[in-house]
């Protein structure tokens, strides 16, 4: 520590093992990126899986993508793209201080996070019941039902980690919301309410693509 | 140099500046983390062994006799994933590379100290899944998991060590996210790219895979957990889904896993050549472009593996071209290596003696990956006892070595004691002779055309069977005796002082063990790495 | 001690000869650079070994040295990859007019089925001399098809088929092995395949019963009602199967494809997955109502309707591999 106490006005968030308040915030900053880098690998693995049945059944990729119900989809699209905005307007008030707007936007990214989680739970209710959910109870009237469970198995796998991601965001944004409440970002330290905004706008970048990818494709190609 | 404590006399450093179980557990130092980790991975080590030992007793007779046939599967299946995934990936980076990164480049700590706890406790969750497979009776796909076979046909325990290597994959992602950050935005004042030891730059392109590869392998895992558990059919060819497009997907992150397990004790013999030679590494740049060139080059291979699983003759000829590709950065270092010796003043301690069968273990597992990439050839020889040996050559014959050897180099600096020395050249000597014993005559059985993961085998394989399992008990004491002399010399051996080799780099510029913050002073760098041609002493600049 | 202790595979194929040659051409060269390290590092070792009063030499290293020792490793390289690659490209590569076994594993066996008629479980007879094509496919997880003594290896995928081939050059007994881990008895799926002499063979032939396998198959098309759509002399419901095998095939979505085996088998057991344009999906999947060696009595019949009907001459031969010579395996995407 005996060096932290030369420097005169140190802060108190500054952890020992830096120099300074920019080494940490870049350090944490560049973490972040590294980390979201690794998040883009983990669902392109699931991307490419899709990329590769979309081309090989793609007839039954469209009859799928019909069974989808267009409105929850574009419902949420909207939700998300407004949490966004709300997230992008905290960002701003943690980085010039206003500290209770911040709280307040904070609090309304959670919420349209949660719409956006109620939504989906509606959606998944209904596909369960209509035995749109792979395995043994798996039913779908159509040509090719076999591929068709391809695609819903796809469906599942990417909007529930999508979810699962979401999940986690909204109670990552319920601390920092707690800890901007205690005021303890300003124009100095803010960096936890910026990862936290890269972050949720990581997971909605990933809805952005797979909602043209499960709810939008074209069937002009068969007619 | 100013700071050596007087013999006997106890500085303040990270082992003795507080004492109890909490302080170890909640610490968020990273060479105390290092310890955790040297701990929990000799454990499994020592697991992954005694399966091997199993394994090697079976084979002892061509009649499978000794367990029944399911068991010797769950054997070699549990030894693969163990000894892969909790003991070589985080054996040099999440031991050697946590001790000393931070301490090389001029740090007080990683750049997150609390994430580089937690990755140790995702580790220990991920183990005890493990465990926990291992005692509930085992998995039985083999380390590599193909479906349809772990998705649809086996009833063991598939999904507990899915769910175990996917944890131990995050500790995995956060280590190597850490080492990056910090040799980004950590380096002290002085220390620039050009001057950073290649143990560093091998660590820094270890994290580079472990960042961009493991999540593959997490999401491929997942994806075998949900076929399992909800009968999703992504892999399922009874319901349309491709069993290779899960190879594709498990390859892309297991091919450059090989190059996480390899390149750090790439890094390590480098440290160990220069400081036993005394000299500057021959080609520094050209050896610290040689492990970013493995790393990158490192992803596009992957397909090798699946010569003859079904993909198209076109794609194997792209794969086979990259895999030589691949080869040249790893000739590059092995010629220079030998370079580094020439004209030096080379001394024969132990940690010398296990760089040297690095070298030369590598060098045959290296030139034995020539025949597998060799299209033609591979087909004869792919999943035969050849690749076996070849892999081993690399991992264990390769990274192991290293792993040891870099253990005793920087034991003194570790413990702050010395190993007992002629007991330590003994013990490299057994592991070298135990080794090739073990795992020579596999490549003879391979081109002979023993298939891998059989329980019985042809009667004319039992020659070659026998010599290979005698060899894996001389290998078995050579692990054993470095286990109980470095426990013994944390007790007794001789006081290290801060520099006990005469070796160039930061960490040898510190008390031995180092002071929890590493440096009294943050040091200030003004010379290149390896700067063992100029003064013997380089002083701390303030 | 030799009977316990060989030191070199049988060699009875065709291939065999060629990849030894690229082995043994490896082993020495690979074998002098091990040596040469080797004896560099040993000299260097006891020539610049510690001695009081001499300091080691300060190196910095050269470029022409470094570029030198990256570019002739890559050329040779370059070399190895060349040969890999033209055994590979002969390896997979049937000859035109090869016999054709269709094979099915299975935890934890293999089955064979000749075309003319003769089924074998674990063990294979093939004449010396011959081209054979083993057309596989298998029943349930991932296996592979390895004779050492052929050198040839080739995995065998659950719904879909893949192709190997070979030439046996010398008459005996020789290892049939699974190589691909497939569950409890991996180690126990093993066979032998036998090499007879024309003759010989000939007159195990003759010892079958059985009818050819497209005939069983144009029996299994009868009963199963295959024909009532499928009409060759006109157009039915289904698509005239007549010259289909190996021709180009325009399909619903507008891809073309050719008719090779993965396609007509994929069309039976799934006969939505890749429709033909101007048919409607109709056709019900006999998926599980037809067993592998079924499907491939009915594929062999369908490919028998190619069949040239000029050529008389090979009257063994049965219907010819692609024309191309494209390597017949299957379309991963």
């Amino acid at each position: 520590m005996s060096d932290s106490a030369t420097v005169a006005d140190h802060n108190p968030a500054l952890q020992h093992h830096f120099a300074d308040m920019e080494q940490q915030q870049q350090a944490a900053t560049m973490g972040m990126w590294v980390f979201l880098i690794t998040e883009i690998m983990f669902f392109g693995g699931m991307f490419l899986a899709y990329m590769v049945y979309r081309y090989m059944y793609y007839a039954a990729f469209v009859a799928g993508s019909q069974a989808m119900d267009f409105w929850y989809g574009t419902i949420n699209t909207i939700v998300l793209i407004c949490s966004s905005l709300t997230m992008a307007l905290a960002v701003r008030a943690s980085q010039v201080g206003q500290r209770k707007a911040l709280v307040a936007l904070l609090i309304v990214t959670m919420l349209f996070g949660c719409a956006f989680m109620g939504i989906k739970a509606i959606e998944y209710t209904g596909h369960w019941r209509d035995h749109q959910f792979p395995g043994a109870s798996f039913h779908f009237e159509g040509p090719d039902p076999q591929h068709i469970e391809i695609f819903f198995s796809l469906y599942w796998a990417m909007t529930g980690f999508h979810a699962l991601h979401m999940l986690i965001g909204i109670v990552v944004v319920g601390f920092i919301t707690f800890y901007a409440w205690r005021g303890r970002y300003g124009p100095d330290y803010h960096n936890p309410v910026e990862n936290v905004g890269l972050y949720w706008h990581f997971v909605d970048i990933v809805w952005i693509y797979l909602y043209p990818l499960l709810y939008l494709i074209s069937h002009k190609h068969t007619g | 140099m100013a700071a050596i404590p007087l013999p006997g006399a106890e500085h303040e450093n990270y082992l003795n500046k507080e004492y109890g179980i909490r302080s170890w557990l909640l610490t968020t130092d990273h060479k105390r983390i290092a310890l955790l980790y040297l701990l929990s991975i000799t454990f499994f080590f020592f697991i992954g062994g005694f399966f091997a030992l199993l394994i090697r007793l079976e084979l002892l007779t061509p009649a499978g006799d000794l367990v029944q046939a399911d068991t010797y599967n769950k054997l070699f299946t549990m030894h693969g994933q163990v000894m892969v995934f909790f003991f070589l990936i985080p054996a040099v980076p999440a031991v050697l590379g946590n001790f000393l990164i931070p301490i090389m480049i001029g740090a007080k700590d990683l750049a997150f100290p609390r994430i580089n706890l937690l990755s140790w406790y995702i580790f220990i969750i991920g183990g005890c899944f493990m465990l926990y497979t291992i005692l509930t009776g085992g998995a039985d796909t083999g380390w590599t998991f193909y479906t349809p076979l772990s998705t649809s046909f086996l009833d063991t325990h598939v999904v507990a060590a899915a769910v175990a290597i996917f944890i131990a994959g995050f500790s995995s992602i956060l280590t190597g996210l850490n080492f990056i950050v910090t040799v980004h935005r950590m380096r002290a004042p002085g220390m620039t790219w050009s001057r950073l030891p290649l143990f560093v730059w091998a660590n820094y392109a270890t994290s580079i895979i472990q960042v961009l590869g493991t999540p593959v392998l997490a999401i491929t895992l997942a994806l075998v957990a949900l076929e399992r558990l909800f009968h999703f059919g992504i892999f399922d060819p009874q319901k349309g889904g491709d069993p290779l497009l899960f190879q594709h997907l498990f390859w892309f992150y297991s091919h450059p896993a090989v190059y996480i397990m390899i390149l750090p004790g790439m890094g390590v013999v480098s440290e160990i050549v220069a400081c036993f030679s005394r000299k500057r590494v021959f080609g520094y740049k050209f050896m610290a472009l040689a492990v970013i060139a493995i790393a990158v080059f490192g992803f596009l291979v992957w397909a090798h593996h699946m010569f003859v699983a079904g993909i198209s003759l076109y794609a194997a000829l792209v794969f086979s071209l990259l895999s030589y590709l691949v080869a040249v950065p790893s000739a590059i270092k092995v010629f220079n290596w030998t370079a580094t010796m020439y004209k030096g003043s080379i001394s024969y301690t132990t940690p010398m003696l296990y760089a040297f069968g690095f070298i030369g273990l590598f060098t045959m597992g290296g030139l034995t990956g020539l025949f597998l990439a060799a299209l033609g050839l591979d087909v004869h020889v792919t999943d035969t006892y050849f690749v076996i040996a070849h892999f081993h050559y690399i991992m264990v014959g390769g990274m192991v070595m290293a792993y040891i050897g870099g253990l005793h180099f920087w034991w003194p600096k570790i413990s702050g004691r010395m190993y007992p020395e002629s007991w330590g050249r003994l013990a490299a000597l057994t592991i070298f002779i135990g080794f090739n014993l073990t795992f020579f005559p596999q490549f003879i059985l391979g081109y002979l055309g023993m298939p891998r993961r059989y329980w019985q085998y042809s009667p004319e394989y039992q020659v070659l069977n026998v010599l290979s399992t005698a060899g894996s008990t001389i290998l078995a004491v050579g692990y054993v005796l470095p286990m109980v002399y470095f426990l013994w010399s944390m007790r007794y051996g001789k006081v290290a002082d801060e520099n006990p080799w005469g070796a160039a780099g930061l960490e040898w510029m510190t008390a031995s063990p180092p002071p929890t913050f590493n440096f009294d002073e943050t040091p200030e760098v003004t010379w290149e790495a390896y700067n063992y041609g100029e003064a013997k002493e380089v002083p701390v600049e303030r | 001690m030799f009977a316990n202790l060989p030191l070199w595979p049988d060699r009875a194929s065709n291939m065999a000869g060629n990849v030894d040659a690229l082995f043994i051409f490896l082993l020495i060269l690979c074998g002098l650079m091990c040596v040469a390290i080797f004896i560099m590092i040993l000299v260097f070792a006891a020539k610049y070994r510690r001695r009081k009063g001499v300091e080691a030499e300060q190196i910095e290293g050269s470029t022409a040295l470094e570029l030198t020792w990256s570019g002739v490793p890559l050329l040779i390289f370059m070399g190895i990859f060349a040969w890999g690659a033209i055994i590979y490209f002969q390896e997979r590569t049937p000859p035109q007019d090869s016999a054709e076994i269709y094979t099915v594993a299975k935890q934890w066996m293999w089955k064979f089925q000749h075309m003319e008629g003769q089924r074998e479980i674990n063990e294979l007879h093939v004449p010396v001399g011959r081209d054979v094509k083993m057309i596989m496919t298998s029943q349930d997880v991932i296996h592979s098809f390895y004779v050492p003594a052929f050198r040839i290896k080739q995995d065998v995928l659950p719904g879909r088929y893949t192709v190997a081939w070979f030439r046996a050059t010398k008459a005996g007994t020789y290892h049939l092995f699974c190589a691909e881990y497939c569950g409890t008895s991996h180690s126990g799926m093993i066979g032998s395949v036998v090499v007879m002499e024309p003759a010989l063979y000939e007159q195990w032939l003759s010892g079958g019963p059985a009818a050819p396998l497209p005939q069983a198959g144009k029996q299994l098309f009868m009963s199963l009602g295959c024909s009532t759509c499928h009409r060759l002399d006109t157009q039915g419901r289904g698509p005239n199967l007549a010259n289909l095998y190996n021709h180009p095939v325009l399909l619903e979505d507008g891809r073309t494809i050719i008719a090779d085996d993965n396609y007509i088998g994929e069309s039976i057991l799934n006969p939505a997955a890749k429709l033909v344009s101007g048919f409607k999906p109709i056709m019900p999947t006999f998926q599980g109502i037809i067993s592998e060696e079924q499907l491939n009595a009915l594929v062999a019949y369908i490919k028998s309707l190619s069949q040239p009907t000029e050529g008389e001459a090979g009257s063994r031969n049965t219907p010819a591999a692609s024309p191309s010579g494209q390597p017949q395996t299957m379309q991963v995407q």
